[in-house]
């Protein structure tokens, strides 16, 4: 039996990133894009508005080049069903600095609300912990969710944390769609040139 | 020294070289018996982060992920995953990131399994189609200097360029 969700989507992500630091931020196209900008733009965000699918790997590469930063992956639980198979890629690597936050409403939200997989059973926090994740849970609850934003450090991972959300729309929060341009300021966040 | 120099020096060996001259930092990849030897090489180099794979597409967006952080990285796959690559390819165009793959060459001669044989063909244009530039290397001695303009092009000007490397190059499959 899956409870009903309680925690709202901008709520949820606006507490994560509420003590960022320097968190570089992942987000996967759609929802968890607005999210994120909506939490407040910030250079260090790159917003995915394309390649499902992706994120996950985008977070791993980002992880390894920049090994004593935290790296954050924020995303739902379509876009990171179909790059499933890079829960596993992520735990054969073990970056002790990457977590990946899932924003689970069970649907696909973009396209009109069909149920995905996770509304068919499907337990993510379970599939990163058969791959070999040292941390995975699934959080249905603010005082669960601040409980781990609260014992959060930056080098206990990989970790995924699957966060239970409810359906009801979200206020339009668009975020820049650039790829150059948010590219380019990733990376002058971490002092690099453009080329 | 190349292959060409130095009998001893296998092509696989001039790619190694090339991936350390220009300080490649991530090599994910799907394995093929094309690309073996190279992978043994940079599994055997602390300096160099290899990344096992699941499907071909991952080893396009961690590439991306490499270079947002300041790493090189490089994509090691056979002709069969070029097709898995095609949507993933966009996050390269659409954002301008630089994108190299090196392409074991199935399907396409001395080949005694025909399922490898569509991809093969379609493997160009599959990447002319996304926007990615094909290089072709037929025999040992064009590996080296092809490789080495190839990461130079991407990583200092970020542009996109995948390098078939032909299967009378690699040679038949040994069972």
């Amino acid at each position: 039996m899956i409870p009903q969700a309680i925690v709202n989507r901008r709520e949820a992500v606006r507490r994560i990133l509420a003590n960022r630091g320097d968190t570089l931020v992942v987000c996967g196209l759609g929802s968890s894009t607005y999210d994120v900008f909506a939490a407040g733009d910030d250079n260090k965000n790159f917003y995915l508005w394309g390649a499902m699918g992706g994120s996950v790997m985008i977070g791993l590469g980002l992880a390894i080049a920049q090994p004593t930063k935290p790296v954050l992956v924020i995303t739902g639980d379509g876009e990171a069903l179909m790059g499933i198979g890079a829960l596993a890629s992520v735990a054969a690597q073990k970056p002790n600095n990457l977590t990946i936050v899932v924003l689970d409403n069970g649907h696909f939200g973009e396209t009109g609300m069909q149920p995905s997989h996770t509304s068919h059973g499907v337990n993510l926090a379970e599939v990163a912990a058969a791959c070999g994740f040292n941390r995975s849970q699934t959080l249905v609850e603010y005082e669960a969710l601040d409980a781990y934003i609260n014992r959060r450090t930056a080098s206990n991972g990989p970790t995924l944390m699957v966060v239970k959300i409810t359906t009801e729309n979200q206020k339009r929060a668009l975020p820049n769609i650039d790829g150059v341009y948010i590219k380019n300021r990733v990376r002058a966040s971490l002092g690099i040139q453009p080329v | 020294m190349s292959a060409k120099n130095n009998p001893a020096q296998r092509w696989e060996d001039d790619i190694f070289d090339c991936f350390k001259r220009h300080d490649i930092n991530q090599v994910p990849y799907v394995p093929d018996a094309g690309h073996s030897h190279l992978i043994k090489r940079i599994h055997n180099d602390p300096s160099i982060t290899p990344i096992v794979l699941t499907t071909e597409e991952e080893g396009v967006a961690s590439s991306c992920g490499a270079w947002l952080g300041g790493h090189k990285s490089v994509l090691l796959m056979q002709s069969s995953g070029v097709g898995n690559c095609i949507n993933m390819l966009s996050l390269t165009t659409n954002c301008n990131f630089p994108f190299v793959a090196i392409v074991s060459m199935r399907g396409e001669w001395d080949e005694f399994n025909q399922w490898q044989v569509p991809m093969s063909r379609a493997t160009p244009g599959s990447f002319q189609l996304m926007g990615i530039e094909v290089q072709r290397c037929n025999s040992p001695d064009e590996v080296a200097p092809t490789v080495d303009a190839a990461l130079y092009a991407a990583f200092a000007s970020e542009q996109r360029i995948a390098i078939l490397l032909s299967q009378r190059l690699i040679g038949r499959k040994v069972w």
